[in-house]
This record gives structure tokens, C-alpha cells and sequence, in this order.
């Protein structure tokens, strides 16, 4: 039997499991719909306005700055794990340089708009 | 913009469905009540104890990690409800999914309790909304709600839903809104000369 057979199969049987539970739910399940009901969720509150918001752009920065310490930090951990490696350690250990050179430039502008004094 | 909503009903074929099935789902209902939590007060404090492993209501089928009313079965009032907290309450209990159901949890939520002659206190959360199961106590000990939640399984394996009882259940109700369950001002505030600014007097 052809492997995408079976493949096949279990894609079907799933289909087939979704289009029953679906049926068997619109058949059977009780509907009582209110104007209520339909609203947004909003903790019990009234919704206010729509879907979308503005956020302030100021808050850009401190988006910059996540990335700059979070992403940094994500791409450090698992390169640690392979820096002792013969074949990748050099060649990451120049790759991760430009990397946290590219970010440290972002730092220094982050600094040189004033966003690390304190307060 | 007014919404033609259709008639609460349960589908089409439950009505004429054989005992078996309803048999089949009342037992599904019985054992997955996904329960939401409107903990208002120290009861909260028990029901939370009611959750967790030395009492452990999981194991009657009792699930608490609804992410919010949409996904809940089963709402637990716990605490005192405030004239303040009543829209929410009913708002909330509105966006339910059918079938659901209701226990009041301790003498506060049940008649106001301590607070029966308060100002601001709501006098028992069946004004609200239908309550299936009254746990009494102030506060109720876990083991209490483990009885309620109980009572309520045995309920619903015994209740046949149908269309009938379904539009009788929101006879009347369908159109009201969270806004109908907030009491109006009982006396106007006072307004002092230097606020009034000349259109509110």
C-alpha cells in the first residue's frame, strides 16, 4: 500500500470526524441569541469604540529597545550551545559579532536620544 | 441599529432525538461543566480551596480554566454582589452559551447575607439572574460546594431541554440588557453654584 494512502486516509478520517461533530452540534445544540449575547466580550463592561486603536508612536521605542535587549537575548542562548564546536564556533562567533554589532549601533542611538537615563 | 435576532430554540432534531442521545448528552453536559468564577469576596477565597488538590472538584467533572464566558457552562457567584457589580453579573451570565447554570455560593450571594440591609448590597443574585443551586453558608466550607455541584449534576441528568422550555426560560427577558439591572440614582447630586457654569442648574 502507497504510503500517501494512508496518508489520505487519516486526512479523511479527520474531515470526516469535523464535518460529524459540526452536524451532530447543529442538529442538537440549543441557540437562544440576545442582542447581549452577541456583543463584544469586554469583562462584563460595554464596548467602547471599535477594533482598532491607536497607539502613541512614541511607544516605538520601547519597542526598540526590546529588540535590541530580547531579540539579542534569544539569538545568545542557543549560539552558547554550539560555540565549542569545531566547524560552526568560528564562523557563528563572526556571524553573532556583526549581529550584536548591528544592535549595539541601535543602543548607542537609543542613548544618544536620551531614552537610558533614568527618569 | 436593531438586530432581528431568531427565536431561542435547540436544534432540529432534538425534539424527536431518542432517549439514548439525550440520555448520551446530559451525560456530556453533567461531567464537563467548564466553570466560571465571578468571585466577588472571601467565598472565592473557599471555592478557589474547592479547586485545588485537597478538595479537588476536577475530579466530579468540574473544570475552572474557562478563559471567559463564552467557553463557560457553569457560573459560580461567589461573594457579595454589589448594586454596582449587577450589570456585569448579568451581562456576563448573558453571554453564556445554552445551557448554562448558576450556583450561589454562600449567604451573600444567596440574600445578601450579612449585608441584607446595606445600601449598595444586591440582595441575592437570583434578582439577576435564574440560580439552579443555593450553597448555603458564610462562607461555605468547599466540601459545600462539592454538595451543590453535586445537586446540580443530578439536575441536569434529569432535565430534558426543549424548545418549549427554552423560549420559557427567556419569556419576557430576551430584549432586556445589562443597563435594565442598574438601579437609577435614588437622590439627584447636588449641584454647588460654582459648577453649575449656568446649563446645569
Amino acid at each position: 500500500m502507497s504510503p500517501y494512502l494512508t496518508v489520505g486516509g487519516v486526512v479523511l478520517a479527520g474531515a470526516l470526524l469535523f464535518v460529524a461533530a459540526m452536524a451532530v452540534r447543529l442538529v442538537l445544540a440549543p441557540r437562544a441569541p440576545t442582542a447581549a449575547k452577541l456583543s463584544t466580550y469586554e469583562c462584563g463592561v460595554d464596548p467602547v469604540g471599535e477594533g482598532w486603536a491607536q497607539t502613541n508612536v512614541r511607544y516605538f521605542l520601547y519597542a526598540f529597545l526590546y529588540v535590541v535587549f530580547a531579540v539579542d537575548a534569544v539569538y545568545l542562548f542557543p549560539w552558547a550551545t554550539v560555540i565549542r564546536s569545531t566547524d560552526l564556533g568560528v564562523a557563528s562567533l563572526a556571524e553573532m559579532g556583526i549581529f550584536i554589532a548591528v544592535l549595539l549601533v541601535g543602543l548607542a542611538h537609543a542613548a544618544r536620544r536620551g531614552l537610558l537615563r533614568w527618569v | 441599529m436593531r438586530v432581528e435576532l431568531p427565536m431561542p430554540r435547540v436544534g432540529p432534531v432534538n425534539d424527536d432525538a431518542p432517549r439514548p442521545i439525550k440520555v448520551v448528552l446530559n451525560w456530556g453536559r453533567r461531567y464537563s461543566l467548564w466553570v466560571f468564577n465571578f468571585g466577588l469576596a472571601c467565598c472565592a477565597i473557599e471555592f478557589i480551596a474547592a479547586s485545588m488538590a485537597r478538595h479537588d472538584f476536577i475530579r466530579l467533572g468540574v473544570i475552572p480554566f474557562a478563559p471567559g464566558p463564552r467557553q463557560a457552562d457553569l457560573m459560580v457567584v461567589s461573594g457579595t454582589v454589589s448594586d454596582k457589580m449587577a450589570p456585569a453579573i448579568r451581562r456576563l451570565y448573558d453571554q453564556m452559551p445554552e445551557p448554562k447554570y448558576v450556583i450561589s455560593f454562600g449567604s451573600c450571594a444567596n440574600s445578601g447575607g450579612p449585608y441584607w440591609d446595606s445600601y449598595c448590597v444586591t440582595k441575592g443574585v437570583d434578582q439577576l439572574i435564574p440560580v439552579d443551586v443555593y450553597v448555603p453558608g458564610c462562607p461555605p466550607r468547599p466540601e459545600a460546594l462539592l454538595q451543590g455541584i453535586i445537586r446540580l449534576q443530578e439536575k441536569i441528568a434529569s432535565e430534558t431541554l426543549s424548545t418549549k422550555s427554552i423560549r420559557a426560560k427567556y419569556a419576557g427577558s430576551r430584549r432586556a440588557a445589562a443597563g435594565e439591572v442598574t438601579r437609577p440614582l435614588l437622590v439627584k447630586p447636588e449641584v454647588t453654584g460654582r459648577e453649575t457654569g449656568g446649563e446645569l442648574s
